[in-house]
């Protein structure tokens, strides 16, 4: 087999890997390898052609593609290059990569290496819907990859499970595109989708949101032909007697995503179950030395920009591994009420911190407190809070005394 | 009488209270976190604009399809004329990110450009 060597491996090429693979190049890190299994890079960007990218970043309202070419661009200016039509098969504890791409196998050694594959989508299976197994059940990225790339319509009638962004963006993708969306069913008493997107996804189009509401049964033979609906009590139970049948051609799955870690857990790396991704410390670096992690991997985020600046800050830890500099992180960040999840899980307490959270069920008006055994520490005040949107709070390296554990809360 | 909006210039989101008049006009807003979102809630109760995303058919394309949106937001009333604009539209390849599709859609003063490129199908 064919080894290769470099200083740094960036495993995906969607925002985040791009972003990081420019910073790295900035920081003068130059032999920079990203590998990506699809044919372009790019990553989910190439299949969001709405608008309402890079606000933050480029201070334009671009389409996905527009997005990631922006940063394809910036690569090509840096004479760097993505290795597409690669995978990446296998990755050990000492940084050794497994690939494999038209060429056959090799093995790749790396100085450090930036976890970035991204997420992917929860499935039907997952949630296990009875009923029959007939066509015309999607997950919504696979049916706007359908649309968007394929140019296949995907249905006339469609019924949309769960109310994550991607399903509501499909939602009017499919009514501009003709067809008739009943509504959208949610099983939680809040959406899990952006508010932006219910109003100018939904509202606009006249798409009903029905929350506290699920889909108890798929009906059809060859092809779907209809849905039952029922709402939900709040253990989440179907109430007697709510049930309603829905005829449609089309059943769109957009109940929520999933870092994709096969990868990291037979590196052994361990995992967070609230986020799914990677247990971190400050430095966006996992529980491997050397490898660190930022993007969808790490934790689902809603914004490519948020993703991509995180990708820049796993560059810059990477940079600084490589040049044998990271301080080790001994202070455990712990999630207190009302938070589903905060990140980086371990701080040094050395520098200032920006943590990523969210809670775990919608709050209006409420302040994000920081303790350390039972000290306040920081404080962050928000107008609401939903478990929808991301909320960044920086953690004071100066208020920080002791390793004892800080505890993240909403109140 | 008060109207609530989401603003949707950006991801924040945030949710506007509009106090109107009795002829629906505007004397106050509360609840935008910038001047964007002013804009935005005076221009919805107005005049509402919205941008729109879709497809172009390519021919002789390596794909099958372009991605385009338009270069300013249209009424929100003339969406769906404008979306049978571009679906009966079609370019042959290639296309280049920026490309003029459909000029001046509908005469009003927006164009649909391509949002990437698309290379020629090799033969
Ligand atoms: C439908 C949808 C709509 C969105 N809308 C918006 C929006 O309006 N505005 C906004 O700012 N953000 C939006 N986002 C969020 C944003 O697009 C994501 O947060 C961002 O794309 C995440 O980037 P990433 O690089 O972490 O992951 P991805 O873009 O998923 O990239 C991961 C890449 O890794 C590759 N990969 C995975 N495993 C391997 C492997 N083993 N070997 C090689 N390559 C591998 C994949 O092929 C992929 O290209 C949206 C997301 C979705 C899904
Ligand atoms: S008011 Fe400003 S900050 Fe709030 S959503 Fe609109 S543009 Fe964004």
């Amino acid at each position: 087999m064919r080894t290769i060597r470099h200083d740094a491996v960036i495993i995906g090429g969607g925002p985040a890997g791009l972003a990081a693979a420019a910073e790295l190049d900035r920081l003068g890190v130059h032999d920079v390898l990203v590998i990506e299994r699809e044919k372009q890079p790019g990553g989910i960007l190439r299949q969001c052609i709405h608008e309402g990218f890079g606000l933050a970043r480029y201070g334009e309202a671009l389409s996905g593609p527009e997005y990631a070419q922006r940063l394809i661009d910036e690569l090509t200016s840096r004479g760097m290059k993505v290795m597409t039509d690669t995978t990446v098969l296998s990755l050990s504890q000492d940084r050794a990569l497994t690939v494999v791409s038209r060429e056959g196998i090799a093995r790749i050694e790396a100085g450090a290496v930036i976890l970035a594959m991204g997420c992917r989508e929860r499935t039907r299976g997952a949630l296990a819907i009875p009923g029959e197994r007939p066509a015309g059940v999607y997950t919504a990225g696979v049916a706007q990859a359908y649309m968007n790339l394929y140019n296949r319509m995907i249905g006339r009638r469609a019924v949309i499970l769960g109310s994550g962004d991607i399903g509501m963006i499909m939602a009017r993708r499919l009514t501009l595109e003709g067809a008739q969306v009943e509504g959208v069913y949610e099983i939680m008493d809040t959406p899990s989708g952006l508010p932006r997107n219910i109003s100018q996804c939904l509202d606009d189009y006249g798409i009903p949101l029905n929350l506290s509401h699920t889909i108890t049964e798929i009906h059809g033979g060859a092809r779907v032909t209809g849905v039952t609906v029922s709402a939900v009590d709040a253990q989440l139970k179907p109430v007697p007697g709510t049930q309603r049948y829905i005829p449609c051609d089309t059943v769109i799955l957009s109940v929520g995503l999933i870092p994709e870690n096969e990868l990291s857990l037979e590196a052994g790396i361990a995992l967070d179950p609230r986020t799914r991704g990677a247990l971190v410390d400050e430095h966006l670096q996992t529980g491997c030395p050397g490898v660190f992690a930022a993007g969808n991997v790490l934790h689902v985020h809603d914004l490519a920009d948020d993703a991509s600046l995180e990708a820049e800050a796993a560059a810059r830890s990477a940079a600084a591994y490589l040049r044998g500099e990271l301080p080790c992180c001994g202070v455990s960040v712990v999630c207190g009420a009302g938070v589903r999840y905060a990140l980086p899980q371990r701080v040094s307490g050395g520098q200032d911190v920006p943590l990523a959270l969210r809670v775990s069920r919608a709050m209006g008006p409420c302040s994000i407190v920081l303790r350390q055994a039972g000290r306040e520490i920081g404080r962050k005040r928000v107008i609401r809070a939903l478990p929808a949107e991301m909320i960044h709070v920086t953690l004071k390296a100066d208020q920080i005394g002791g390793c004892e554990e800080i505890e993240v809360s909403a109140e | 009488m008060n109207r609530s909006l989401t603003c949707i210039v950006c991801p924040n989101g945030c949710t506007i209270t509009a106090e109107l008049d009795e002829h629906g006009a505007v004397c106050a807003l509360s609840g935008a976190a910038c001047p964007r979102g002013e804009a935005y809630a005076r221009q919805e109760i107005e005049r509402p604009m919205r941008m729109i995303a879709s497809s172009v058919r390519v021919t002789g394309g390596a794909a099958p399809l372009v991605s385009v949106r338009m270069t300013k937001p249209i009424p929100k009333g003339e969406i769906m004329r404008v979306m049978e604009a571009i679906r009966s539209a079609s370019v042959p390849a290639p296309v280049a990110a920026g490309d003029v599709i459909i000029a001046d859609v509908l005469g009003l003063g927006s164009d649909v450009i391509a949002t990437r490129s698309i290379d020629q199908k090799a033969v």
